[in-house]
């Protein structure tokens, strides 16, 4: 089965392509090939990944999700909203305060609950996904707005910046978080009766349906995980800037399906892999560390990062061919 | 002899593990039809997409009037002067009928504005010159089948197609429409036209096949005159061996009890309120009988064979009972629960997932039963896959292959197999057979007899008479939605069935 394991051909290209990069910026730079440098890539690309990670999901099963950069806004706004706040019921004359926990996971079921509405608005009232999370991309920000005022939230439980700057064992904790989660997503989509389905529905939706699979109850599974994980991103993000910007994940949607479609996953559904995305991050997240160590502007990190994007898939596309005439 | 207007000449294609197409020549000539027969994975559709510019040979020529050619693509193929008719046809269905056959040659205005009352002209004469009954700002998607294949004939011709390569064209058609589509063959080949028509209907080919060609695991057997060959020679080179004498056919065993009852189901039309697209259907299927569902293109099988597996949801209304229970089928998800299980009439797109192997697309049913976070183990899936393959004769490469890659027959085996993984109650099947070649198709019968023998009941629509004759016990006929026929299998004759499947309006309806 090829798409159990990264070892198939196609994946064999984005990872040489990675090992490549990693060479080449060994040699044009000393900084790059060490222990704490490769630490900090894990650590930026791990929020990437954390998104990514559902948006692969949405992907496989033949939808899109386009909010995912504004639910991780909206998330992390609201977890250090409450840690901070607490939540006050004046009517009723009471006050919740959160902990670090509480706040995690409150977080947690705000994106959760963007990824239900999404799946809500797409299964029941049948808009294409794009339109739909588009639509949830403008009102998660907007709610972030007016969740904040439009300022950071600020000084917020020390514990909570353990969440996004803690290291255990030498490692960063939000490494650890998304290596556990990506392990989990694999076994989910190559393991499990579900995740066979979602390659299904991705693959035929018709066919699915017509196979007695639930459909709306995948989709709405797989939503509901991407709404869950970029909220999960967002937590990670406030925690490691040790506050919540409004403008937090801004643009983050692009980035991830970028990573999904340089890992080798077919934006038309029911083909790729977790792992694909896994190099997706990966690629990128070692180019923009290795232009910034050469001090290449930002400006042409943009233009860059574009490049790729067409390369990765022009390649994968030959990969696929040679493929099928072996 | 004269030079032929396409010659293809030891053309060889291999793909992963199959010889497709083995050292192949082919000759065609000016206005004149050759039937090009054979089994599934035969290798027709191989060499019809090597002459039509799809796939490219690996080795041999195709030459045009004596010069070899090189087809990069179809679009090439196709300025040279030859076309081919796909069964999928490549219409796009958001056009008109002019803009498709204009497409890629509109005329314009002198200030570069399409002249549409010049396109619509053009795209009218060569109409009219098919005698094709069809307004040229008709939009393709609102055609019936039928006539959008002649719109894809008319692109062909305007393009002055020289050879014209037609694969099953009348798989989808009705018996009026089949007529009026083997009339215009005459007519192309009147015109000059070579013709390479790939079928499996014998019946078609009187009076109209001037040479056949039979195919058999990759290689051209022989290309003689038509008039030279029996059918029975000509079966006995595509199976390479005596065709099997008709299977005897059982009367239905006297099982005890009702496999599926419907009482008085009823699918609203999706669009016009108070119409329906099936009518107070009440049927019975035994258990361990065979009943045929026979209809006129457009007489509701499909419609209704979908509404009893509950893919219409809400628009349905109306009883069923399964092993008299009754049941609630509003999602084909409660229908599998309910023990029914359907083989859809579009297999590719409905039946499989193209992208999937063959044991991942058996083991989807049953993986739906399942408690969907259970583990799956690719191990217990393949001994389950196999053998219920090997029992339906499937004869693809591997189980692991994806089902993109097999023949028409393999994949509906495939889909047999899904369904039997779940071990349903009664089985629909809408069309099993359409595309399948001769004997893929009586080693489908069997199965579908050794089934109902074992208790299942069968229901299955077909628009040909010769296999509903052959392999119902008992038959229901349908016509606009509604029930208008039932006959015994056992001397009924075809024109008992025709008649009971025309439409009352039938006029009124050609015309619309």
């Amino acid at each position: 089965m090829k798409r159990l394991l990264p070892g198939s051909a196609r994946s064999f290209q984005s990872l040489g392509a990675l090992l490549l990069m990693v060479v080449a910026l060994s040699f044009a730079t000393p900084k790059f090939l060490t222990v704490v440098n490769e630490l900090n890539i894990l650590r930026q690309i791990s929020v990437n990944l954390c998104l990514s990670i559902g948006l692969t999901l949405v992907i496989l099963a033949g939808g899109i999700d386009l909010s995912v950069g504004a639910v991780l806004g909206l998330s992390g706004a609201v977890a250090a909203g409450l840690l901070k706040s607490g939540m006050a019921f004046p009517s009723w004359g009471f006050e919740l305060q959160f902990t670090v926990c509480g706040a995690l996971l409150a977080g947690v079921l705000v994106g959760a609950l963007a990824g239900f509405a999404n799946a809500f608005v797409i299964t029941w009232l049948l808009l294409p996904p794009f339109v739909a999370t588009l639509a949830m991309l403008s009102i998660a920000r907007g709610l972030t707005y007016l969740w904040t005022g439009g300022l950071p939230i600020t000084g917020l439980d020390p514990a909570f910046d353990f969440l996004g700057s803690g290291f255990v064992l030498g490692i960063p904790l939000p490494v650890w978080i998304v290596a556990v989660l990506t392990i989990l997503a694999s076994l989910l989509t190559t393991q499990t009766p579900f995740g066979r389905h979602l390659y299904a529905v991705g693959g035929s939706e018709r066919a699915a349906y017509l196979t007695g699979l639930s459909v709306k109850k995948i989709k709405v599974w797989v939503y509901v995980l991407a709404g869950a994980l970029s909220a999960l991103a967002g937590v990670i993000v406030t925690a490691r800037l040790d506050s919540a910007q409004p403008n937090a994940g801004l643009g983050y949607e692009l980035d991830g399906i970028a990573a999904v479609v340089i890992g080798g996953t077919s934006l038309s559904g029911g083909q790729g892999s977790v792992w694909g995305t896994v190099l997706g991050c990966l690629i990128i997240g070692v180019l923009n560390n290795g232009l910034a160590l050469l001090d290449v502007s930002p400006f042409w990190q943009q233009v860059i990062k574009g490049v790729v994007i067409i390369l990765a898939v022009v390649l994968d596309r030959w990969g696929a061919r040679q493929e099928r005439l072996t | 002899m004269t030079v032929p207007v396409m010659l293809a000449r030891g053309v060889t294609k291999a793909f992963p593990g199959v010889k497709a197409l083995d050292n192949v020549t082919l000759r065609l000539e000016a206005g004149r039809m050759v039937a090009l027969v054979g089994e599934n994975g035969a290798g027709k559709s191989t060499l019809m997409s090597v002459l039509s510019g799809v796939i490219q040979p690996d080795a041999g020529a195709i030459e045009l009037d004596g010069h070899a050619v090189r087809f990069a693509n179809t679009r090439q193929a196709r300025q040279s002067g030859v076309s081919a008719i796909f069964q999928e046809l490549s219409l796009a269905t958001n056009l008109t009928v002019a803009q498709n056959i204009l497409l890629g040659s509109e005329p314009v205005t002198a200030l570069g504005r399409i002249d549409y009352g010049r396109m619509n002209e053009t795209a009218r004469r060569v109409l009219d010159r098919l005698g094709l009954q069809i307004s040229p700002t008709a939009r393709v998607g609102s055609l019936r089948v039928a006539q959008q294949q002649g719109v894809e004939i008319a692109r062909a011709i305007r393009e002055k197609a020289r050879v014209l390569i037609m694969d099953e064209p009348t798989s989808a058609l009705g018996r009026e429409e089949t007529q009026r589509l083997l009339r215009l063959v005459v007519d192309l080949k009147r015109d000059a036209v070579a013709i390479v028509y790939i079928t499996h209907k014998f019946e078609e080919l009187a009076g109209l096949a001037d040479e056949i060609a039979v195919m058999r695991d990759g290689r051209l057997l022989t290309q003689a005159p038509y008039a030279d060959m029996t059918q029975q020679e000509v079966v006995r080179l595509m199976v390479g061996r005596e065709e099997p004498g008709t299977a005897a056919r059982n009367e239905a065993q006297a099982v005890a009890g009702t496999a599926l009852e419907v009482r008085s189901l009823s699918l609203r039309h999706p669009i016009r309120p108070n119409d329906y697209v099936v009518r107070d259907v009440s049927l019975r299927v035994g258990r361990g009988e065979i009943v045929g569902l026979f209809g006129l293109i457009g007489a509701g099988r499909t419609e209704l064979l979908e509404a009893l597996f509950g893919a219409h949801g809400q628009r349905t209304s109306g009883e069923i009972l399964v092993h008299e229970s009754p049941v609630r089928v509003r999602s084909p998800a409660e229908a599998v629960g309910a023990g029914l299980a359907l083989a859809p009439e579009d297999r590719k797109h409905d039946g499989l997932v193209l992208g999937m192997s063959s044991r991942e697309n058996v083991a989807l049913a049953r993986t739906g039963l399942r408690n969907s976070l259970a583990f799956l183990s690719r191990a217990s899936e393949a001994a389950l896959v196999s053998p219920l393959l090997q029992r339906l004769g499937f004869k693809g490469p591997s189980v692991e292959e994806p089902a993109r890659s097999l023949s028409g027959g393999n994949q509906q085996k495939v889909v047999l197999a899904k369904w039997l993984a779940v071990g349903p109650k009664v089985l629909l099947l809408d069309e099993p057979t359409r595309g399948i070649d001769v004997r893929a198709k009586s080693d489908f019968h069997q199965c579908i007899r050794e089934l109902a023998a074992r208790g299942m009941g069968i229901l299955f629509a077909s628009s040909e008479i010769p296999e509903v004759l052959g392999l119902a016990h008992r038959i229901i006929v349908l016509s606009q939605g509604s029930v208008t026929g039932e006959f015994r299998a056992v001397g009924t004759t075809p024109d008992q069935l025709l008649t009971a499947a025309l439409p009352r309006t039938s006029r009124e309806a050609m015309l619309t």
